[in-house]
């Protein structure tokens, strides 16, 4: 009580009684609320948390596990090693690639499964099924039926593409076909993701607006570049966002397509053959920081550089 | 600018109901059409396919002369003013008022000259670069009217504009949309379930019920000879009483008094010995407060009174009465219509609030029952529907009976009585209620007749 007294004498005098007794249900309220996240926070801090730290940890090392003993402190000179590497930049330029079209194309592929599904009257669920079907499929084994299907033993693809390309072309002989593919199976895999939110936004768009539009003389494509995208654009970034940092860790199409080779590698593939094949512990850390870093720089670009408010896609907005 | 015409419109959805049956109406160049009626009667369906966001199942739909009904909503010129509005929110107001303009085309100077203009209309001067999320209801409305006048379209659609705000901002916003339209001067259908704004609004109001065109009358005519029950029944407030009327030796026996049968009525009824007999609230009078030289032309009987509600300017008296079976079903379906619910069998009387009847007590009642409306619980005609009584212009129904759906005359006189309306209403008695001798503006213990200031009939 003692405490509490000269506190309250700088409060304004009539409001005191009252908000203070508010500020004491808040708290308690708070306090709950703590307690009700500590099991999720804490296993959070155990099994995402560690792994991260001990890797910031690893990557200062030069430490093989095939050497155990020669395992030394090197400070930052990893990061030095992997940056000057052309490598590296190689492997950047090919995740650039990748995201930036696989996103692109998906976003405008996305975007027509999404106002399809939106509209669609009859055949509603098969359509949405079918839309949706590609999503459900365990990238492994998408990546393996694509693989198959392009392959030069098994592939039927240049046997149906052999009038453009020659019947027996490679597709993972050379580093802009192989990309293709890969590029292909992700969209494929992953549209059916960006259109489910896309129709999350466009759901949100009432279609009071699209009548008063028609009304005011709006044509279909002036309706949806005036009324409908500028409307459902915290959607659009959102998705962009989601997709972009999903595509950037693309792993598993590489290594089961190529393996990585004719230049097709991806930051985690990089990260995988230095941490796994090379068993080079230091300086795969050090890659996957990195990696890590980029993620950030591209998230911190959307959130804070587009203004993306992640309240809006749960229905938030005012 | 421009009329609008509309022949044997009907709207059928896919299983089958005619939400909008047979419907011709013609609406002249600058006139002011109500289109009203309970929840679910198809106003506003035939206000879509005015515009062209419904399409239309079958009929001509005719704008400035030119079939319309294969023409989309950006080809018709037409401005609409949703119920919400549906303002742009990623738009600021002047954005917003300015779009119909920018997807045209116009340049930025002359869009700026007329957003300003049209800013300065409805008082949005100090609000055009904010959002509209930011205003208030009433913003939001003027807003969404500044983009239906913005453009010079053939006819502004409004579809229960004032819905979405309170009373008192409600009053101020009908008397605002009243003067734009006079003054733009613009072909205007106007949909609402309240009646006040049909009354108010108004050059004629076309009565719907479940899809089907009731009676298209100037507002004093609704009033004054409805064509039908249902009309009578939903133009009014507090509604018509309606009371069962047995007829016996030429005489008209209500629950409290009895009157000789008027003889037009005497030659339609045939053998039928059942009516329900109409009579607006405002009819009876105390009769102590009844002049004298006014007395004789009515009855005196007396009621017990349940209720009374004092309101300052009026004061309603709840007389209940007991009513037969078939007359009480009737009521109760014409109630359920009318988005109300028969409780009770009661009649609400209008008296002058100086009136000292009180609750419970007995009182002497007067009534001229040459104002009594007779109407054929069959079929819900108004029997005693004076068709002399109606102004020539305003004869816009033919003399279909009421489940038929009354075809009106494209009446060309009603445009200009569309147009001298907008002049100063001289106190003489129009000439509609000429042939019913206790009607006028005489009386004192009469309440002043609904609308009767604003326009002639």
């Amino acid at each position: 009580m003692t405490v509490t007294a000269p506190e309250r004498e700088t409060v304004v005098a009539p409001a005191t009684a009252p908000s203070y007794g508010m500020s004491e249900r808040t708290r308690k309220e708070r306090r709950l609320g703590w307690k009700l996240t500590a099991p999720a926070v804490i296993l959070m801090l155990a099994v995402t948390g560690y792994p991260m730290v001990n890797a910031l940890y690893l990557s200062l090392f030069s430490y093989r596990l095939t050497d155990p003993s020669g395992r030394k402190f090197v400070g930052l000179a990893n990061y030095g090693v992997v940056l000057r590497d052309s490598l590296w930049w190689q492997d950047v330029v090919t995740t650039v690639i990748i995201t930036v079209v696989t996103v692109a194309i998906e976003l405008v592929i996305g975007f027509i499964f999404a106002m399809v599904m939106n509209k669609i009257i009859f055949g509603r669920r098969t359509v949405r099924t079918a839309i949706l079907l590609p999503y459900g499929i365990i990238t492994v084994v998408s990546a393996f039926a694509w693989k198959y299907a392009f392959a030069l033993d098994s592939g039927f693809v240049s046997n149906w593409l052999g009038w453009l390309v020659g019947k027996n072309y490679n597709w993972f002989g050379h580093r802009g076909s192989a990309l293709l593919v890969i590029c292909l199976e992700e969209i494929w895999k992953t549209t059916p993701f960006i259109s489910l939110l896309l129709l999350a936004g466009l759901s949100q768009v009432p279609e009071v607006l699209q009548e008063a539009a028609k009304v005011d003389g709006a044509t279909f494509m002036q309706r949806l570049w005036k009324v409908t995208i500028p409307n459902m654009k915290a959607a659009i970034m959102v998705a962009v966002l989601f997709r972009a940092l999903d595509a950037w860790r693309i792993f598993e199409s590489i290594f089961i397509m190529t393996a990585g080779a004719q230049k097709t590698e991806s930051l985690s593939f990089l990260t995988y053959r230095q941490s796994i094949t090379r068993v080079a512990l230091g300086i795969g850390s050090a890659v996957s920081v990195l990696l890590f870093v980029t993620m950030v720089i591209i998230a911190a670009i959307f959130l804070k550089g587009f203004k993306v408010d992640l309240g809006t896609v749960k229905g938030e907005r005012r | 600018m421009a009329p609008i015409t509309m022949n044997h419109i009907t709207k059928v959805y896919g299983d089958g109901y005619p939400a909008v049956n047979d419907v011709s109406l013609e609406i002249a160049d600058g006139e002011f059409m109500i289109l009203v009626g309970p929840s679910g009667c198809g106003k506003s369906t035939l206000l879509r396919m005015i515009v062209g966001l419904e399409d239309i199942s079958s009929g001509d739909m005719l704008i400035g002369g030119e079939r319309v009904n294969e023409k989309a909503p950006r080809d018709r010129n037409l401005s609409m003013v949703f119920q919400n509005y549906a303002l742009y929110p990623h738009l600021t107001v002047y954005e917003n008022i300015a779009f119909p303009l920018r997807l045209k085309g116009v340049s930025d100077d002359e869009i700026k000259r007329r957003v300003e203009e049209a800013a300065t209309t409805l008082e949005l001067t100090e609000h055009l670069q904010r959002k509209p999320s930011q205003l208030s209801g009433g913003q939001r409305q003027r807003v969404a009217m500044g983009r239906a006048i913005v453009r010079q379209a053939s006819a502004f659609l409004f579809d229960e504009p004032l819905s979405n705000l309170d009373a008192k901002l409600r009053g101020q916003m009908r008397t605002e949309i009243l003067r734009l339209q006079r003054r733009l001067d613009t072909t205007t259908v106007y949909v609402t379930h309240d009646q006040t704004e049909a009354m108010t609004l108004g050059d004629r109001v076309a009565v719907m019920r479940k899809g089907v065109l009731q009676q298209v009358a100037s507002p004093r005519e609704l009033y004054e000879q409805p064509l039908n029950l249902f009309v009578a029944g939903f133009i009014g407030s507090p509604p018509m009483n309606f009371l069962p009327a047995a007829i016996e030796d030429n005489q008209v026996k209500l629950p409290f008094l009895s009157y000789p049968l008027p003889r037009e009525v005497a030659a339609q009824i045939g053998d039928s010995d059942l009516l329900i007999a109409g009579i607006r609230p405002e009819h009876f009078a105390d009769s102590s407060l009844v002049d004298e030289h006014k007395r004789d032309r009515g009855t005196t009987f007396e009621v017990k009174v349940d209720v009374t509600e004092w309101l300052g300017s009026q004061q309603y008296a709840y007389v209940p009465f007991e009513a037969p079976e078939e007359i009480n079903r009737h009521l109760a379906e014409l109630q359920q219509e009318l988005d109300g619910e028969q409780m009770r069998t009661q009649m609400i009387v209008s008296l002058d609030p100086a009136s000292r009847i009180r609750d419970g007590a007995k009182a002497e009642l007067w009534l001229d029952p040459s104002r009594v409306h007779l109407f054929d619980p069959r079929t819900g005609k108004n029997l005693t529907r004076d068709a002399k009584a109606e102004a020539p212009a305003a004869t816009a129904t033919s003399s279909a009976s009421g489940s038929a759906s009354s075809a009106p005359a494209p009446a060309p006189a009603s445009s200009s009585a569309a147009a001298s309306s907008t002049a100063p209403a001289s106190s003489a008695a129009a000439p509609a209620p000429a042939s019913a001798p206790a009607s006028g503006s005489a009386g004192s213990a009469e309440p002043p007749a609904p609308d009767g200031s604003l326009r002639p009939t």
